[in-house]
């Protein structure tokens, strides 16, 4: 109990003197978390919209994988894009393995199923009669999608928040293909669990407020976004 | 002039025929009564009409010339309108569902404005202008659905049941105020239906589909006393029903 005290005080203390480190940290992850849910939400979305409004062969296929994609183990999304960025990988040329890249490499990894398949799941909820009415109202095809858009915008929103949740706390992969490396790649995640195991638990206590409070302001602006009143 | 006609047309899903049609066509200025059991094929053959969905077989004409279905033509079908039972608004304003078809055809503000505010006084829902339109009553928001599409100017206007889910006193007000629109307009209409009443009340001429054959068409009132062999065991159960 005592730690736990004595760590949430050292923790205000942390924050209130404004570590250079710590603001370091707070800003890739940031950074990086930002970067990697919006590349995932300008790819995911349209892909989801694709996917959720048209029937193709093999769409079963492409679901189930979407599907299977969203429950992804971070340390295995990790675990592919390293061999994807080793020396000798495919792409091992480029230098990005244990750069800030590769851990946005790799939360895309995990977050994109989640947007696609969470768009998916709203289009393919919406009645046909709904999509005939746009299209008896004239609508072109993009002016469509525009309306079906704002029809599911509570879903989609739902959809970037879950996919952020997942990027803000994932850990594993960052630290496999970002190494922690100090005052470059470390994160607020992967540094909790190197303060932890050196027995720091003031300084971890401090980083999961601030991760805590990141989660909590993004999701609380996003939140405010989904349920203001709508106009067309 | 014939407006819209079918020719040879079928209608295939699932290897069952739902529509088979070799000929009908509908007149400019009519007011056209589809009627049917449920299942006809009614709400098929007005898909098919309004170029929303492509027959499996035959031709669609456009003023005597055949048109596909397909999302090039978006300019034949911006000249019909379509109103559906379920009103299908959007979560926004009752203006603003009653603006958007000429918004999507990126018509002028102010004639947007002035004209929102003219059909929705015609359909007397003027004070639900700023009301969501999700928040409406059935009657209220199948009226704000009617505006929505005449507004539109329809060449034809196609109506899928548009009363059918309203309670009686409702629907024989909307009925009433909506019969005095389109005498006004002389919207060349296309009014599907599987009320014997409200067809009578409000069509010139009535079409009886059955298992996707137009079994019987010409003039409401003739079609409704003179029905033909396969079209009597349905019309007589609704004139046994009138008797009451
Ligand atoms: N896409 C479809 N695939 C298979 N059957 C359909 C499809 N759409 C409608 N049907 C069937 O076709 C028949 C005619 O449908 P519909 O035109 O909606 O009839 P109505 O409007 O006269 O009640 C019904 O038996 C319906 O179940
Ligand atoms: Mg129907």
């Amino acid at each position: 109990m005592e730690i736990f005290i004595d760590g949430i005080i050292k923790a205000i203390k942390m924050i209130l003197s404004g570590d250079k480190e710590v603001f370091d940290i707070t800003y890739t992850t940031l950074q990086v978390c930002l970067t990697a849910i919006l590349i995932s939400t300008v790819v995911g979305i349209p892909l989801g919209v694709l996917l959720g409004l048209n029937s193709f062969p093999g769409k079963k296929i492409v679901l189930v994988f979407v599907n299977i994609g969203m429950g992804l183990p971070p340390v295995v999304a990790g675990l592919y894009i390293t061999m994807l960025l080793w020396r000798s990988g495919p792409l091992g040329n480029l230098g990005l393995l244990y750069t800030t890249h590769a851990i946005i490499m790799a939360q895309v990894l995990v977050s994109l199923p989640i947007i696609i398949g969470l768009t998916a799941a709203a289009f393919q909820q919406i009645d046909h009669k709904m999509l005939m009415q746009i299209k008896a109202l004239g609508a072109t095809g993009f002016q469509r999608i525009g309306l079906l858009l704002r029809e599911t915008k509570l879903a989609i929103l739902a959809a970037i928040m879950a996919g952020l949740g997942r990027v803000l706390a994932e850990v594993g992969a960052a630290m496999m293909v970002g190494g922690n490396i100090k005052g470059d790649t470390r994160i607020l995640t992967t540094s909790m669990v190197m303060e932890v195991s050196k027995g720091n638990f003031d300084v971890a206590i401090a980083l999961s407020f601030i991760l805590m409070s990141l989660a909590f302001m993004i999701t609380f602006l996003l939140t405010i976004l989904q349920q203001r009143k709508q106009r067309v | 002039m014939k407006i819209l006609q079918l020719k040879d047309v079928k209608y295939i899903a699932n290897k069952q025929t739902l529509l088979d049609i070799p000929h009908f066509s509908l007149q400019q200025g009519d007011l056209l009564g589809i009627i049917g059991p449920n299942g006809a094929g009614k709400s098929t053959l007005l898909k098919v009409l309004s170029f929303l969905q492509a027959p499996t077989k035959g031709q669609v004409l456009y003023k005597g010339e055949e048109k596909q279905a397909n999302s090039l033509n978006l300019e034949l079908r911006r000249r019909f309108a379509v109103a559906l039972q379920q009103s299908l608004l959007f979560d926004t304003t009752v203006h603003n569902n009653v603006a958007l078809g000429l918004k999507l055809r990126k018509e002028n503000k102010t004639v947007i404005n002035e004209k929102v505010d003219y059909w929705l006084e015609k359909f007397n829902v003027a004070s639900l202008s700023k009301k969501n339109a999700r928040s409406l009553s059935g009657g209220e928001a199948q009226r704000v659905n009617l505006a929505r599409a005449l507004i539109l100017a329809p060449e034809v206007l196609f109506l899928d049941e548009p009363f059918s889910a309203l309670d009686f006193p409702t629907k024989a007000q909307l009925i009433q105020d909506f019969k005095e629109i389109l005498n006004d307009t002389s919207t060349t209409t296309f009014f599907v239906s599987h009320d014997l009443l409200e067809i009578r009340h409000l069509t010139k001429s009535l079409a009886v589909i059955i298992d996707g054959n137009v079994k019987q068409m010409g003039n409401t009132k003739e079609v409704i006393e003179q029905p033909n062999e396969a079209t009597a065991p349905f019309l007589n159960k609704w004139k046994e029903l009138y008797t009451l």
